[in-house]
């Protein structure tokens, strides 16, 4: 027979206020298995909960209930509570009279009624309650890093440096990322690179951290502590642990003329090619789309240049398997096609750039060599236009995105006034919506922009941009004064809405993590786990979470690191108890459960069963993986033969509570 | 291949030409152009009003005529040919719009078939580029217009709502340009090609009508033009009349007459 106790918190006047308490624990006393009922003023107090732990030891209770605030809030230091009495901490159940109760009533009465209801309904499930108990599982101390951006790069060094194994797997054959190809960062000015590269190096030294460059992840099994991942390292012809790095393929390859996508297309690279001089790994890699001995058999210069013999024309593919114990999604964004913006004349005019082609032309080691050169015709520019929001905030969503992009702002700041401080003989004028710069050193570095180095900022959009002749025609308005403008430009600079990388909707998939209508990954909650998925054991880190500056993708970056660490620091996982199960017996084989899962936790297997007449009989039954099951219940309400029920809230306790509110 | 074709009032007085024009060119290609019966002028303007269904009717009739006999209608007037569209569009789209007009409709002939935008709506362009086909345009060319370089005006009302109007990319639109090449000609690239010709406002505001026509016209030139060819008559009326210039406007449909040979036999019609 179950001896329930009933504990009815005052919460001080919050819930006292309006539910009149002892009438409450009086109300209870007679409901079925109830032995004990009090009320104290704070239940959660050190003497409320000595309270509870005495009558527990006292009236030998079988099973709790508290009525008092929501559940989120001090379930799991009632369930404490009673583990140190020596009841299963699953036999607690809460009674919500004060966020469901006494703060939306205002009448006493209905208050004192409705919480009396409250109560019974969360007697009657305690009733039917068992005592449950978690499982475990071990954990494979090794996490992986998917990208090799700045966001992933830093993730990887920080769980290194907490003495875990780390795997970077980086579709590119560099790491680096975006950060590699910018010139300087706001707000400090200080190039991108001399940042970088020294963090690219200690990856690449670091012992624990191993590289897999121009690899791709294919597949991804198990469940947290132990994924099994399988990593496609793709055939880059070049023998990675013989090239030297020295270059000498990359001078006399005879195919010239391969689009440097490094340098966004605005120079030629060979087809085998080292991405940039400082790239990690050092290595060379053959384009396999543009390289002649590939595609036709004749050519093979790489090959005889290369003293150290590292070119392997025969190379494969290689998929290899790894176990490890987290994940990080580093995947990172780019910016938009700018297909559905030609009244900007993108795709008409060579001198209409996006920002980051602006990157590099004003990069030392990019295709002008840091000079400010027209595409077109090399010229110096004397007039250049900046057009903010190209896509970012676009409430025609088949365009563009409905977001705010959130880097724009601050690096368009920093083109203009990278641009008069090279060349004050350049008018520069910025159109924006709204100039958005939070942040520290932010807006001082906006308005420097504005004060010191004279950048025309005008609040307005552009309207068109036509090339005639040599020159841009740029048509504007400018809300402020309520006029048009005609400016005659030599260069358009276009901030392009930035989006997440192609790749990340299908890694979502195979990590069957969830994510918005953007595609960006969806964090676990949006203010109080910002870094993990709500998948177990699945990490966000860096742009691919949200737009992001370096800054912000540096700490979210050593956030979801710590997280990673946390969880490998564990030798053993401990699991919610409160998930689902299936009666074999009742399982019709039909799969409902598998396709709603959002977490991949349900297999379907064949089972041998015994039948009355002593044959056996092979039918597939599903079977939930106890460590990958979140407890949802999307299970139990899809499977049509009721095999399926959630531990802890079986459909007999729900319906049991249902029918003490109903009574 | 028979179409069904909505030539409009501006067709039967001041821009007979571009009617007669069009006529003589969908001959040549081998296309029948069956005009529809009793047709009425199209309105003009595509009211947004949502209570309007009055000035759509006549656009109405035509589709549903047209879509009796299995034909898509062509229309090669700008402005017909954007109430046309839109109002199938909406017939498409506006679910109340579309019961509207079947009641009244049905009002008017116990026969009326509830209509809901199955008709296809082209412009003659259209025809030419995705029926015909620019290449065998090209192969039909008896006079090429070869050493011409002609500025193609799209104006305000060809491509635009580009959505509805599905025709081309409004901001850089190429469907007269490839026109333009396939008579042999060569097409010249400058920025007002699809701006707004004034014409709605020659009116209320003859300077800025003015204004805006001779930039057209000047960018037109400036970029090395000979000839600017539209599909609009209002266009065209306003090109010459507000923005006064020595550069000849015609319709398109002369220059691929032209180009086709039959613009003389036309001519002396």
């Amino acid at each position: 027979m179950p001896r329930i106790g009933v504990f009815v918190c005052w919460c001080g006047s919050n819930i006292a206020g309006t539910v009149d308490v002892s009438t409450v624990s009086e109300a209870v006393k007679n409901e079925q298995g109830v032995v004990f009922s009090t009320n104290y003023q704070y239940m959660c107090s050190q003497s409320g909960q000595d309270i509870i732990k005495n009558a527990i030891r006292k009236h030998n209770l079988t099973g709790i209930v508290v009525c008092s605030c929501s559940p989120r809030m001090h379930e799991a230091t009632f369930r404490k509570t009673a583990a140190a009495a020596g009841l299963n901490p699953y036999m607690v159940e809460i009674a919500n009279i004060r966020e469901q109760c006494s703060w939306v009533h205002k009448d006493m009465l209905t208050g004192t009624q409705k919480a009396i209801v409250l109560t019974k309904a969360a007697i009657a499930k305690v009733n039917l309650n068992s005592p449950l108990t978690p499982g475990e599982s071990p954990v494979t101390k090794r996490a992986l890093v998917i990208g090799g951006g700045i966001a992933g790069i830093q993730t990887a060094l920080d769980i290194a440096d907490a003495g875990f194994p780390v795997d970077i797997v980086e579709t590119k054959p560099t790491i680096g990322g975006k950060m590699a190809q910018l010139d300087k960062t706001f707000p400090t000015l200080d190039c991108a690179a001399c940042i970088l590269t020294p963090k690219m190096v200690d990856a690449a030294q670091n012992d624990k951290i191993r590289i897999y460059s121009y690899s791709e992840v294919e597949e991804v099994n198990g469940f947290v502590g132990n994924f099994d991942v399988k990593i496609r390292r793709k055939a880059r012809y070049v023998k990675e642990e013989l090239c030297t790095g020295c270059g000498l393929c990359t001078e006399k390859c005879p195919q010239k003329k391969v689009p440097n996508e490094f340098n966004m297309g605005m120079d030629n690279r060979r087809a085998i090619y080292i991405p940039f001089a400082q790239a990690v790994p050092k290595v060379a890699t053959i384009d396999a789309d543009y390289c002649t001995m590939l595609k036709t058999g004749k050519c093979g210069v790489c090959s005889k240049v290369c003293t150290a013999g590292a070119i392997d024309y025969k190379q494969k593919d290689e998929i290899i398997t790894e176990r490890y114990g987290a994940i990080v999604a580093a995947t990172g964004f780019n910016p938009i096609s700018m297909d559905k913006f030609d009244e900007y004349a993108y795709s008409q005019s060579k001198d209409v750039i996006t920002s980051l082609e602006f990157e590099r032309l004003t990069n030392a080691a990019g295709p002008t060599a840091g000079k400010l050169l027209r595409p077109s015709d090399g010229k110096h520019p004397h007039t250049v236009v900046f057009v903010q929001c190209v896509g970012s905030r676009c409430a025609a969503a088949e365009k563009g995105k409905e977001y705010c992009s959130k880097i724009c702002c601050m690096y368009t700041a920093k083109h203009a006034m990278l641009i008069r401080d090279k060349y004050p003989d350049v008018e520069v004028y910025v159109f924006y919506i709204d100039v958005r710069t939070p942040g520290k050193n932010f807006d001082e570095f906006y308005r420097r922009a504005v004060e010191e180095y004279g950048v025309h900022y005008i609040k307005g959009m552009v309207g068109k941009v036509s090339p005639e002749g040599d020159v841009l025609k740029v048509q504007a308005s400018d809300l402020i004064a309520n006029k048009q403008l005609h400016i005659d430009a030599d260069l358009v600079v276009l901030a392009a809405a930035i989006e997440p990388d192609k790749s990340a909707r299908s890694l979502a998939t195979m990590l069957t993590a969830s994510m918005d209508t953007n595609d960006f990954f969806t964090e676990a909650h949006p203010k109080l786990r910002p870094v993990e998925s709500p998948t177990a054991g699945v990490f966000l880190s860096g742009a691919c979470q949200g737009p992001k500056d370096i800054p912000e993708t540096v700490s979210q970056a050593g956030a979801a690191a710590s997280k990673v660490i946390g969880l490998l620091a564990k030798d053993k996982l401990i699991g919610n108890p409160c998930i689902a199960h299936s009666d074999e017996m009742m399982c019709n084989g039909c799969s409902s459960c598998e396709r709603v899962c959002p977490y991949g936790a349900i297999t379907y297997v064949n089972k041998e069963f015994r039948m009355p007449d002593r044959t056996t009989l092979v039918r597939r039954v599903a079977s939930v993986n106890e460590a990958v099951c979140q407890g949802c219940g999307a299970c139990t309400v899809a499977c049509p033969s009721g095999a399926m029920d959630l531990r802890g809230f079986t459909a007999q306790q729900i319906m049991s509570e249902v029918d003490a509110i109903c009574k | 291949m028979k179409v069904s074709y909505f030539p409009g009032c501006t067709l039967k007085t001041t821009a007979k030409e571009l009617d007669a024009y069009t006529r003589a060119s969908a001959k040549a290609l081998g296309v029948t152009l069956e005009e529809i019966e009793n047709w009425q002028c199209c309105g003009g303007v595509f009211t947004t009003a949502n209570d309007e269904i009055a000035t759509k009717l006549s656009s109405i009739r035509a589709l549903t005529e047209a879509n009796a006999k299995e034909q898509p209608l062509v229309s090669v007037c700008s402005a017909c040919h954007n109430v046309i569209k839109q109002t199938n569009r909406a017939m498409q789209t506006d679910a109340d719009f579309a019961f509207r007009v079947n009641n009244y409709m049905r009002m008017q002939s116990d026969t009326y078939t509830e209509y809901h935008g199955e008709a296809r709506v082209m412009h003659f362009l259209e025809l030419l580029r995705d029926e015909i086909g620019f290449d065998k345009v090209a192969a039909a060319v008896k006079n090429s217009l070869k050493g011409k370089k002609i500025a193609a005006y799209y104006g305000c009302l060809l491509l635009r709502p580009g959505k509805t109007m599905q025709m081309d990319d409004v901001e850089n639109p190429r469907i007269i340009e490839d026109l333009i090449r396939a008579l042999g000609a060569e097409p010249v690239i400058y920025a007002s090609r699809n701006e707004c010709c004034g014409g709605y406002v020659a009116l209320d505001s003859p300077d800025s009508a003015a204004k805006q026509s001779r930039k057209v016209l000047d960018g037109a030139i400036s970029a090395g033009a000979d000839l600017i060819v539209t599909a609009c008559p209002l266009c065209r009326y306003n090109l010459i009349k507000n923005g006064k210039s020595d550069i000849p406007v015609v319709y398109f449909t002369e220059l691929l007459a032209e180009a086709l040979g039959v613009k003389e036999t036309e001519d002396a019609q």
